[in-house]
Parts: C-alpha cells; sequence; structure tokens
C-alpha cells in the first residue's frame, strides 16, 4: 500500500511542477515525472511479492510468477512517452528561439 | 472470414503511406507525393464503403479479425461494427477531402511530403482507434494520433502557433495520462485487456468503488481530447493555429474519435452506461453547447470562432448521445456525421480565404464573394447547416436531438439546444456579413479564387452537406441505424464480439 502511496505522491509532484511552474523546461520535467508514476505504477499492480520472472523453464512449476503484461505495456508506455517529451523539447527550443524566453507569462501572443 | 480480411488496412494503408512519403519525399518531385496521399485517400475512402458491404453481408453485423490468429481474450483483435463503420466512413471521407484540398494549399509551405507523414499518421492513429477491440491498443493510437496532431499545430513554426502547439502538447499528455491510469486500474480489476472480455467480467463481478472512479478518470481524459467546456481551453489556440486543411481534420474528425467515440464506446459497451453518468454527460454537453456559443460571438479572428463553434456543436453530440434514448443516440451520431463534414469545409473556407486575401480577421476582409463565388456559396451553404436551416443536414440532426429531449422531458435541454441554435446563426450571420457582402475593398481588388484542387474539395464537403439529410430516409438509414443499435446494445457487446471471434 505504501508502494501505492508514494506513486501517488510522485504523480502530485508532477502535477505540482506542470500546473505551477513558469518555466517551460521546469513543465515538461512535470510532464515526464507524472509519465513515470503511471509507469511505476502499472508495473506495481502485475508485481508479486517475492514473485519470479515469468520464464517457463522446462520441469519447473512456477507459481509466484510476476504478471508480465503490465511489464509489456509499460514498455510501449514508455517509448510513448519518449516520443512525448522528444516532440516537447523541440517545441519548445523553437519557443526559446522566437520570444527569446522560458518563462510562460511572457510567451502570450495568443489571445483569450 | 473473408470480410475481415478488409480490417487491418485501415492501419496499414496510412501507415505504410506515411512512411513512404517520408522515405521517397525527398528525391522524388512534389506531385508524386501528391498523388501517392490522394490515391491513399480514395482507397481508405473505397474500404471504408466496403465495409459496409461487408457487414451487410456477414449477416450478424459484425465483423472480427484476429491478429496472429489469437483467440480474444489473449490476443489483439479487430472489431468491425455498426459503429466503428459509421466513423470510418466519417473520417475517410473528411481525409479524403483533406488531401485534395492540402495539394494546393501546403503549396505555400515549406516541406510538403512531411505535412503527408504526420497527416496519414494521424489517420492510422483514428482509423486503428476505430477499428481496435483492445483497450491497450485504443490507447496506443490514441497517442499516434495525438502526438502527429502536436506536431501538426506546430507545422507552420511561427510563435503563435508553437505556443498553442505547447499548450496542446501538454494538456494533451497530462489527459493521456488519466486515460493510462484509468486503463490500468480496469486492468488491475478485470485482468484483461481485450474491450469486450473486460465488459463481460465486469458484468460477472460488479465493484462498487471501481466504476464510478475509472469513469471520472475517463470523463477527465476524453473529456479532455474532446474539449467538452471545463476542459476545453486549448482547442481554441490550437485547431486555429494549425494549417487550415489541419483545423478542417482536427475540429472535423478528430476531437469526436479521440474524444467522443472512445467515450461512448468505453461508457456504453464496457460500463454499461447507467442514468448517474449519462446524467453527467447531458449536463457538459448542454454546459459546452451554451458557453462557446456565447464565447464564439465576440470572436474577430474567423479560425478561431470556428473553433470555438466545435466546442459547441460537439456539445450537441454529447447531450444528444448522453440521452440515451435510441432517439438521442440517433441524432447525436447523425449530428456528429454533419458536423465533421461541415466544420471541416467552414475550416478549408477560411483557409481559402486566407489563401487568397492572406487574412482571417473579419474586420479585415469585405465583399469577398464578388472575387471568390465558389468559396462565399459553399461557405453559405455550411454556415446554414451548422446554423440549423433546413433542408440542410444540421437542421435535422438538431432538430432530432430536441425532440428527443423532449420526449424524454428535459424541456430545459430543449430550450438551450435551440438557444444555442440560435446565436449559432446569429455568429454566422456575422461571418457572412463581413466576410463576403458589403463592398470590396481596394486592396483586395486583384485577388484571386482559390485553385482548383480547393475548390473541388470544397464544393464536393457542400454537396454531401446537402446530400447528407437523405440519410434519415428509409432505404438509407442503416447508415445510422447500425451505430446506434451498438450503443444500445449496451454490454451486450461482448457476447456479440466474443461469439463472432470463436467463429
Amino acid at each position: 500500500m505504501t508502494l501505492y502511496l508514494l506513486c501517488l505522491v510522485l504523480f502530485c509532484v508532477g502535477l505540482y511542477g506542470v500546473v505551477r511552474k513558469r518555466n517551460l523546461v521546469k513543465i515538461i520535467i512535470g510532464l515526464a515525472i507524472i509519465e513515470y508514476s503511471m509507469n511505476l505504477f502499472f508495473v506495481l499492480l502485475g508485481y508479486r511479492f517475492q514473485g519470479r520472472a515469468p520464464i517457463d523453464a522446462q520441469g519447473q512449476n512456477i507459481l509466484d510468477m510476476v504478471d508480465p503484461l503490465p511489464q509489456a505495456l509499460v514498455l510501449t508506455s514508455i517509448v510513448i512517452g519518449l516520443g512525448v517529451t522528444a516532440l516537447v523539447i523541440s517545441i519548445a527550443i523553437r519557443i526559446y528561439e522566437k520570444y527569446g524566453t522560458f518563462d510562460i507569462t511572457k510567451i502570450k501572443k495568443l489571445k483569450g | 472470414m473473408s470480410g475481415a480480411q478488409i480490417i487491418p488496412l485501415f492501419v496499414i494503408i496510412p501507415l505504410f503511406t506515411a512512411f513512404f512519403t517520408s522515405l521517397i519525399g525527398r528525391f522524388v518531385r512534389r506531385s508524386l507525393a501528391d498523388i501517392l496521399s490522394t490515391l491513399a485517400c480514395l482507397i481508405l475512402l473505397i474500404l471504408s464503403f466496403c465495409s459496409f458491404a461487408a457487414l451487410r453481408h456477414s449477416g450478424s453485423g459484425i465483423l472480427v479479425y484476429k491478429i496472429g490468429g489469437w483467440v480474444p481474450p489473449f490476443g489483439i483483435c479487430l472489431v468491425l461494427d455498426g459503429l466503428a463503420a459509421f466513423m470510418l466512413v466519417t473520417v475517410n471521407i473528411v481525409a479524403f477531402f483533406v488531401a485534395v484540398y492540402s495539394i494546393s494549399y501546403m503549396e505555400k509551405y515549406t516541406d510538403k511530403p512531411k505535412f503527408y507523414t504526420l497527416l496519414f499518421l494521424m489517420l492510422t492513429g483514428m482509423n486503428g482507434l476505430i477499428v481496435t477491440g483492445d483497450l491497450f491498443n485504443l490507447f496506443v493510437f490514441l497517442e499516434i494520433a495525438s502526438i502527429a496532431s502536436y506536431a501538426l499545430v506546430a507545422f507552420g513554426t511561427e510563435a503563435e502557433e508553437l505556443e498553442a502547439a505547447f499548450k496542446y502538447a501538454v494538456m494533451g499528455s497530462l489527459a493521456s495520462s488519466f486515460i493510462f491510469v484509468g486503463i490500468a486500474f480496469l486492468y488491475g480489476f478485470t485482468s484483461t485487456l481485450n474491450m469486450a472480455d473486460m465488459a463481460r467480467v465486469l458484468n460477472d463481478k460488479p465493484s462498487v468503488w471501481l466504476i464510478p472512479f475509472v469513469s471520472t478518470l475517463f470523463l477527465m481524459g476524453f473529456g479532455l481530447k474532446a474539449a467538452l467546456v471545463p476542459f476545453h481551453a486549448w482547442l481554441p489556440d490550437a485547431h486555429p493555429s494549425a494549417p487550415a486543411s489541419i483545423s478542417a481534420m482536427l475540429s472535423g474528425v478528430l476531437i469526436k474519435t479521440l474524444g467522443v467515440y472512445c467515450l461512448i464506446r468505453v461508457f456504453f459497451n464496457i460500463f454499461g452506461a447507467s442514468q448517474s453518468y449519462l446524467s453527467v454527460l447531458m449536463f457538459l454537453g448542454a454546459l459546452s453547447m451554451v458557453v462557446a456559443v456565447i464565447l464564439a460571438l465576440s470572436q474577430w479572428d474567423l479560425k478561431r470562432l470556428l473553433a470555438y463553434h466545435s466546442i459547441s456543436q460537439i456539445g450537441y453530440v454529447v447531450l444528444g448521445i448522453g440521452l440515451g434514448t435510441p432517439l438521442g443516440i440517433l441524432g447525436g451520431l447523425f449530428h456528429l456525421f454533419n458536423h465533421s463534414i461541415f466544420k471541416s469545409l467552414l475550416f478549408l473556407n477560411a483557409g481559402a480565404i486566407d489563401y487568397a486575401a492572406g487574412t482571417r480577421d473579419l474586420k479585415e476582409m469585405s465583399g469577398l464573394k464578388e472575387k471568390m463565388p465558389v468559396t462565399a456559396n459553399t461557405n453559405l451553404v455550411a454556415s446554414l447547416s451548422i446554423a440549423g436551416i433546413p433542408p440542410f443536414n444540421g437542421f435535422f440532426s438538431k432538430l432530432l436531438i430536441i425532440f428527443a429531449c423532449i420526449q424524454k422531458g428535459h424541456l430545459g435541454y430543449a430550450i438551450a439546444a435551440a438557444a444555442a441554435s440560435i446565436l449559432t446563426l446569429a455568429s454566422f450571420m456575422k461571418v457572412q456579413k463581413y466576410a463576403f457582402l458589403g463592398p470590396l475593398k481596394e486592396k483586395y481588388k486583384d485577388i484571386r479564387e482559390a485553385p482548383l484542387a480547393m475548390k473541388s474539395s470544397m464544393v464536393g464537403l457542400a454537396a454531401i452537406c446537402l446530400l447528407a439529410s437523405f440519410l434519415l430516409l428509409p432505404p438509407l438509414k442503416f447508415f445510422l441505424d447500425q451505430a446506434v443499435n451498438v450503443l444500445l446494445e449496451g454490454r451486450g457487446y461482448a457476447n456479440i464480439v466474443l461469439e463472432a471471434a470463436a467463429r
């Protein structure tokens, strides 16, 4: 249970970064932290205490197997997160070229 | 099983085209990329009509394609039912006209093959999302479509576009993480990711806390993607900033497939819609409908005005579907189809004006009807459709939604829908007055009508606006009825899919 709560804390840290910070880079870091907390949570769902790797070897009777599916899914999710982060960072770099600042209070050419 | 073979093509063809255009785009002439992309969209359009024929042939009204031959609870399966076929037709009609339009419109941007790559990746995401029968697969396709759309919003790489894209990307990935955590909870509870199997397990093993909690997460996630009112802040920035053809795609189909389609698929077919969620949906729908149209009234940037109207019209769709009655769902889905046609037409018109006159500000333009008759007339058709003037398609779908509200006893929502419709009419009168009527300004003496490719796609969409009214007639009504039946089926979806897969 503690692990899940720590996951939630991590999520809140990320959310704080996204919502409260003014620097674009810090917002991106916040996004990445949210991403990690989600992945961690999903892996935890498949975890068994003192479980073993889900490798089916000959002549072995596997009892406490870790669920392999969340691990596969999280791998996909990490790649997606990488894609989003890369795109957002490249947008942030171009914004810096145009505005000369990372401060979101100064980046407001869009109205209403 | 021959009918089911066409289902994976909806993912393969756009994915292959995306790969191919980016691969050869640098070495061959641009016209080849144009031909390739238009051809791919045409094939997809024809295939989506074929999928209807295949559905009718199959008898059971559902086709299941098992990837790699794995039986559903274990492998990923692609499911084509009435709702999926309906959405496929909607998406691919708009995509085809947008691809034709882009041939001329995207000339002013530097890298056309890359544009096509992103466009087709987005199309891959949307088509895949519609046909998939696996919840995690749905998430992956959703992310493909979203990431491509973030990049497309930033495609012009001007200051405003980058700013809008950043905002959109941050909000979008936050929404995705809500959806992801919702999927994680569902998986933790049901130990399956197949949507049909999940519905079956949830039916056998009811849970008090899980479904309300997960539906809140999904409502935030998909609601943000659909830009329902409390979550709409990104849309009026993102949609106008993209190139016009992409605005048409985003407003026309992306918010509907990523938002509304996922929302209704999950709520109706997995959770088995209960009255309390439906009331939440109805409330959010009515709220978006009214708030967004009021915000739209004061806009002077043509594309921003259209973007606010997208939120408002999505409100109609969600209100109609949220009613949960056959008539309401019929109206909602019909409005979804109609809105994707006329809203993409309106954005293409805005793009044509931008292309010819170089402005998006309504105060700047005047009397353009004289110089751009095709744009002006198609815009008139689309404006009348969106405002709900008979005999255009928008009138019938709004009428159905209002009738359904009254039938169910929600008189307040019916009045709100009618009022929002009147305000929509007012705001499009403004567009007509400032953009097309009045005297022609001196500086627009030399402008010319948009090129042939742009004109033909605008005329095509305007024709569909008129013809779509006939969809309610009995010989064609199966198009909508099949989709409505899937939603009315509720959790029965599980048995239908699993039986079809076992065959």
